[in-house]
C-alpha cells in the first residue's frame, strides 16, 4: 500500500518509499484538531477577546500552516544534513530556554514564552527536537558503547540532564517529557534490558518518595484520589463531569456544556475531556486508535530505517507522541495526579503544533529513504 | 548500508506494545467513566448548568359566609442578584441599600457572596421594585411574586392567621387549611454557563403553576364586625385586659365569629399592637409577638365560674336528683365537711326553688344539687358531655380541660366544680358544650371550614364535622332552656333582655388564680331564640377595671351584640312582646 514503485524495475535503483498513511493520518489529526479547538475555544475566545469567537483558531491554523510548510521542506531533505546540525540544533534551544529563565514572558502564571512582537515561541517545545536529534546522533556516532553502562550514563547526562535542568527549571513536566523521549531512545539502542528494568525501578521508587514527601506533592495526591473533597480538585472534577455526561456517544459536536467555563481553559490540556463529552465513547476511542495508528506507523518507519540515526530519531518521535497522549489521557481521566501536558495536534498552542508538524516532516523524511528491497 | 540490528528492531516493538498497553488501559478507564459513571457525572454537570426558577402559584382566598374577601393576593417584588453578571458592584450596593432599607453591610455581603443567585429581599412592594428596575443595573433581578393580603387588616386576625415569607400558613387558618390554599409551584428550567449567563435556545422547560384553592368558611363578616366593634367598646370602657366574644350556630357548630382584642394587623403581623416597654431582645420580642397571636378563645384555658352551672344543672336534671320545685334556703354560705364556702351575696339568698336559685346563681343551692350528684357520677358527665377531650375546631393550638383526676375529687372539690371553679376549660370548650345541652343533646364540632372551591367556583371539598347525637334527653334539653329564659327574663341575666327577642343566658364572674391578685373575668353566654336557638354568644371580659360582675357589665355587651345580629340574622321578632315591655316600663 505504502510502497510506491518506481519507474525502473532494475533491483539496483532506488525505488521511492514514501509513508502516505502517517501523511494522512498526520492531516486528520491536525484538520480534527483545529475543528475541536474552535468547538472548545469559541465561547472563551468571545469572552476574552471581544466577541472574535475564531480568535485562537486564527492563530492555531496559522501555526499550522507554518508547521505544514516546515514539515514538507523537512521532508523533502535528506535528514543525514542533520548529523551535521543536531550541535546547532541542540545549543539554539539550549539558549533559548536559558533565556526563558531570565527574559521569559509570563503568561497563566507561568514563565515559558519568549516574545517577540505579536509572536511568542515556547523554547520547551522546540527542546524535545532538539534532544531527540541530538541524541540520536550522538548514538549514532558510536552505536557499540551504548552497551556499557558508564558510557551510557555519561552519555544521557551530557546530552539530555543541561536540557533537562534548564527546561525543568520553569516546566517540570515537559522536563519528564524529555527524560521520557530519552529513556526511550537509549533503550532501543542499547542491547542491554537489565540495567533498564533497574533503572525502570529506581526511577518509580525515587518517584514515589518524592511525591509522598514533598508537601505540595502530597496534597495533589489527594486531590487526585479524592478531587470532590478538594477546592484544588475543581478542574478534575469538572473534567470528569465533561467525560461522564458524554455517554456513549456524546452530546454531538459543539454541544458541550462544560467548555461554557465550567472547565478552565477547555481549549488546552483538558481539551480531551471536551471531545470525550462532544463525540462520546465513540469518538474518544478513535482518537486514542489514531494516535495508536500513527505510533505503529512510527514502528514501521523506524524499524525499517537505512540506517541506526534514522531509526533511532523516529523511535525518538515515536516516545514523544505517545508519552505526550498518554500522559494528557491519563490525567484529563483522572487516572494520574495532575500535571499539565498538551494532548499533541489537538490542544492549543501554536509553537507545539508547528514543532510537532516539522518532527513530523523529520519522520517522512526517514520513510522516504526506506528502500524497497529490504522490507 | 546499514540495516537495524535485531535487537533494535526487538526493543522498538517492545517501546510500541508498551504503549499499546497502556493505551489500552485509558481506553478501559474512559469505559468505566463513560459507560459505568456516566449517570453520576452527567447528573452532577446538569445540577450545575441548569438553574432552577420558580413561578409561585397564587394562594387560594379565604372568602367568608357573605362571598366577602377577607385574605387574598397582591403582587409584590423579589430582588437578588446574579453574582457573575453584576458590572458595578458599588453602585449596585448602592442603590440597593438605599431603595430596600438595608445596612450596606448586609446588602454588601450578599452583593460579594458568590453565588449563581443571591436573594436580597422577597416581599418588595411593586412601587420599590419598579424603581429599582429601572436604574438598569446589571446582574440585578426584580421578579413579580405574590404576597398575601388582608383587606380588612385586623378583622378575624387571631382566626385567619398570616402567612410567612414563602407564602406559607403561619397560624390560624392559613396553617390549618395551608394545603388546600398552597397550590402548586411552576418552575422555569434554564441552562446557564460558568457565569450563570442564560443559554439562548437551550431548551428552556416550564412547567406552569397551579393555583390554590379558596377556603369558604362560615365566619360572617358582619357579624364578626358587630362583635368586634363591641368588644372593642367594652375593651375602652372597662379597660380590659382582653375581651373575647363567640358567635356560633349550636345547631351545627359552624362558627360565625370569633374575636380576640385587642387583634393585630395581619399585613404587619410582626409588629406589635402596643408599645413595647424599654427595649427588647430579639427573643423577648419573639414571645411577645407570639404571645400577640394567640386566639384566646382557643388557646387559653379559664375557669368557667357560674356559666358552668348550667352543666350542673343537666347532670343533676339527668340524675333526677332535683326538680324545679324543690325547695332550698341559702344563708350566704354553704359547709362542706369543714370547709365554709360562700355565696357570692354574703347576707344569703334566704328561701327558694332551684329555679330561683339558678336565677339568683345561688352556689349554696348549685353545691347541695352537686353533691347530689356524687363525685364519681359528676365526672362521668364531665366525660359524656365532651368536657375532657379537645371540641377538635378546625383552628391549630387547641388547649386540654386542665382537670382533678376522678379518685382526687372529694366533696370540697366536688362542691368547687358545681359552681366552675378549681378546673379550666377553654371558651370555645364552654361554648360547644352548652350548645350541645340546649340543641336537644348532639355534640357538635366548633368549625369554621365549610367547602374548599378551585377559583371558577367548583367544589373541591365539602367538609364534614362529627356530631354525636342522643347525649342528653330531649326533656333536659328544654328544661335547661326554660331556666337559662328565667335566667334572662327576671334573674341575674336581665341585663341582656331584649323586648320582643326571646333569649336564654347565664352569667358568670371568675375570679382568676391567684386569688389574692383579685382579678375578675366576667362573662356572659347566651343564645336566642330559646324554643329554637339559632345563634349562641359568648362574652368574655379580662380582668376588668371597676365593676366586675358578669350580670352587669358582659350582659350588655350581649345585649348589644343581639341587637345587632338577631335582625340581621332573620330571628322572628315578636311586636306585641316589645309593646307589651314598653307599657310595663312605662308604667
Amino acid at each position: 500500500m505504502n510502497r510506491v514503485p518506481g519507474t525502473g524495475k532494475s533491483r539496483k535503483k532506488q525505488i521511492k518509499y514514501f509513508d502516505y498513511t502517517l501523511l494522512f493520518i498526520i492531516i486528520f489529526l491536525v484538520g480534527f484538531g483545529l475543528v475541536m479547538l474552535y468547538s472548545t475555544s469559541s465561547y472563551n475566545a468571545r469572552l476574552n477577546f471581544n466577541g472574535d469567537s475564531a480568535y485562537y483558531l486564527k492563530r492555531q491554523l496559522t501555526a499550522s500552516l507554518l508547521g505544514f510548510a516546515a514539515m514538507l521542506v523537512v521532508s523533502r531533505i535528506d535528514y543525514h544534513i542533520w548529523l551535521r546540525l543536531s550541535v546547532l540544533l541542540y545549543a539554539g534551544a539550549f539558549g533559548l530556554c536559558f533565556l526563558v529563565i531570565f527574559i521569559g514572558a509570563n503568561i497563566n502564571g507561568s514563565t515559558r514564552w519568549l516574545r517577540l512582537g505579536p509572536l511568542s515561541f515556547q523554547p520547551s517545545e522546540l527542546a524535545k527536537m532538539a534532544v531527540i536529534v541530538f541524541l540520536s546522533a550522538v548514538i549514532s556516532q558510536a552505536p557499540k558503547k551504548i552497551g556499557d553502562f558508564k558510557i551510557l550514563c555519561k552519555l544521557v547526562g551530557f546530552t539530555v540532564g543541561p536540557m533537562f535542568l534548564v527546561v525543568g527549571f520553569s516546566n517540570l513536566s515537559t522536563a519528564i517529557i524529555i527524560a521520557g523521549v530519552g529513556a526511550c531512545v537509549v533503550f532501543v539502542a542499547s542491547p542491554k534490558y537489565l540495567q533498564f528494568i533497574l533503572l525502570g525501578l529506581g526511577t518509580a521508587a525515587g518517584g514515589a518518595v518524592l511525591l509522598f514527601t514533598a508537601a505540595y506533592r502530597a496534597e495533589r495526591i489527594q486531590v487526585w484520589l479524592h478531587p470532590e473533597e478538594h477546592e484544588k480538585g475543581y478542574q478534575t472534577l469538572q473534567g470528569l463531569y465533561a467525560i461522564g455526561s458524554g455517554g456513549l456517544f456524546g452530546k454531538g459536536l459543539g454541544e458541550s456544556m462544560q467548555k461554557l467555563g465550567f472547565v478552565p481553559e477547555a481549549q488546552n490540556d483538558m481539551i480531551f475531556s471536551i471531545i470525550c463529552e462532544e463525540l462520546g465513547l465513540f469518538g474518544a476511542v478513535c482518537v486514542i486508535l489514531l494516535f495508536l495508528l500513527m505510533i505503529w506507523r512510527f514502528l514501521v518507519i523506524a524499524n525499517n530505517a537505512p540506517d541506526l540515526f534514522g531509526a533511532l530519531m523516529v523511535v525518538g518521535i515515536m516516545g514523544h507522541i505517545a508519552i505526550q497522549v498518554i500522559l494528557n489521557i491519563a490525567v484529563v481521566t483522572n487516572s494520574i495526579p495532575n500535571t499539565g501536558v498538551t494532548l499533541p495536534f489537538i490542544s492549543y498552542g501554536g509553537t507545539s503544533v508547528a514543532i510537532l508538524l516539522t518532527e513530523m516532516g523529520l519522520a517522512l523524511s526517514v520513510s522516504r529513504s526506506i528502500k524497497l528491497e529490504m522490507i | 548500508m546499514f540495516r537495524c540490528k535485531t535487537f533494535n528492531r526487538k526493543k522498538s516493538m517492545i517501546v510500541f506494545v508498551a504503549v499499546l498497553f497502556m493505551m489500552m488501559f485509558l481506553m478501559g478507564r474512559l469505559v468505566y467513566l463513560m459507560v459505568f459513571c456516566s449517570e453520576y457525572y452527567g447528573r452532577k454537570a446538569e445540577d450545575l448548568h441548569e438553574r432552577e426558577r420558580d413561578i409561585k402559584a397564587a394562594r387560594g382566598k379565604i372568602i367568608d359566609a357573605t362571598g366577602t374577601v377577607l385574605a387574598t393576593n397582591r403582587t409584590v417584588c423579589t430582588i437578588s442578584v446574579i453574582h457573575n453578571q453584576i458590572k458595578e458592584p458599588e453602585a449596585v450596593i448602592a442603590a440597593l441599600a438605599k431603595e430596600l432599607e438595608l445596612s450596606e453591610e448586609r446588602v454588601r455581603a450578599r452583593v460579594e457572596k458568590v453565588s449563581s443567585i443571591e436573594r436580597i429581599k422577597s416581599n418588595v412592594d411593586k412601587e420599590t421594585g419598579d424603581r429599582i428596575r429601572a436604574y438598569g443595573l446589571a446582574g440585578v433581578k426584580v421578579d413579580e411574586d405574590y404576597k398575601r393580603y388582608y383587606p380588612y387588616d385586623t378583622l378575624a386576625s387571631k382566626v385567619l392567621g398570616f402567612t410567612g415569607g414563602d407564602n406559607q400558613g403561619i397560624v390560624g387558618l392559613e396553617v390549618k387549611y395551608d394545603e388546600y390554599m398552597q397550590g402548586t409551584n411552576g418552575k422555569i428550567l434554564t441552562l446557564t454557563d460558568a457565569r450563570g449567563v442564560e443559554i439562548e435556545n437551550a431548551g428552556e422547560s416550564r412547567q406552569d403553576p397551579i393555583d390554590g384553592n379558596n377556603l369558604h368558611i362560615s365566619l360572617d363578616y358582619n357579624i364578626q364586625m358587630y362583635a368586634e366593634q363591641s368588644a372593642r367598646k367594652a375593651l375602652e370602657q372597662k379597660q380590659a385586659d382582653s375581651v373575647s366574644i363567640i358567635v356560633m350556630n349550636p345547631l351545627n357548630g359552624e362558627l360565625m365569629a370569633m374575636v380576640n382584642v385587642p387583634e393585630f394587623d395581619l399585613n404587619n403581623p410582626f409588629t406589635l399592637n402596643y408599645e413595647a416597654e424599654g427595649t427588647v431582645t430579639e427573643e423577648e420580642k419573639q414571645n411577645l409577638l407570639n404571645n400577640m397571636w394567640r386566639n384566646q378563645c382557643i388557646n387559653d384555658t379559664y375557669e368557667p365560674g357560674s356559666t358552668f352551672k348550667i352543666i350542673t344543672t343537666t347532670a343533676a336534671l339527668e340524675e333526677g336528683v332535683v326538680s324545679l320545685n324543690d325547695q332550698f334556703f341559702c344563708p350566704g354560705y354553704i359547709t362542706v365537711e369543714d370547709r365554709q364556702i360562700h355565696c357570692h351575696k354574703r347576707t344569703g339568698h334566704g328561701a327558694e326553688d332551684f329555679t330561683h336559685g339558678i336565677m339568683n346563681s345561688c352556689n349554696p343551692v348549685f353545691i347541695d344539687v352537686g353533691l347530689r350528684v356524687g363525685p364519681e357520677r359528676f365526672y362521668d358527665y364531665f366525660g359524656s358531655l365532651g368536657l375532657l377531650k379537645k371540641t377538635g375546631i378546625d383552628l391549630p393550638g387547641e388547649a386540654v380541660t386542665i382537670m382533678h383526676s376522678k379518685e382526687n375529687i372529694g366533696l370540697v372539690e366536688l362542691a368547687t366544680m358545681s359552681f366552675g371553679q378549681s378546673f379550666q376549660i377553654t371558651p370555645i370548650q364552654l361554648v360547644t358544650t352548652v350548645a350541645s345541652i340546649i340543641n336537644g343533646g348532639n355534640r357538635i364540632t366548633p368549625h369554621f371550614g365549610v367547602s374548599v372551591q378551585d377559583g371558577e367556583g367548583n367544589l373541591i371539598e365539602k367538609f364534614t364535622y362529627d356530631t354525636s347525637e342522643g347525649m342528653i334527653s330531649k326533656e333536659t334539653s328544654d328544661t335547661v332552656r326554660y331556666l337559662l329564659r328565667q335566667v334572662v327574663a327576671e334573674g341575674g341575666g336581665r341585663n341582656a333582655k331584649i323586648a320582643g327577642y326571646d333569649i336564654g343566658g347565664k352569667t358568670a364572674t371568675s375570679q382568676t388564680l391567684p386569688r389574692s391578685a383579685n382579678k375578675y373575668i366576667s362573662s356572659f353566654l347566651g343564645f336566642a331564640p330559646v324554643d329554637d336557638p339559632q345563634v349562641m354568644v359568648l362574652v368574655i371580659i379580662n380582668n376588668p377595671q371597676g365593676v366586675y360582675y358578669g350580670g352587669t357589665i358582659a350582659a350588655p355587651v350581649a345585649k348589644e351584640i343581639f341587637e345587632n345580629i338577631l335582625p340581621y340574622l332573620e330571628i322572628p321578632f315578636d311586636a306585641e312582646a316589645a309593646k307589651e315591655a314598653e307599657t310595663e316600663y312605662m308604667e
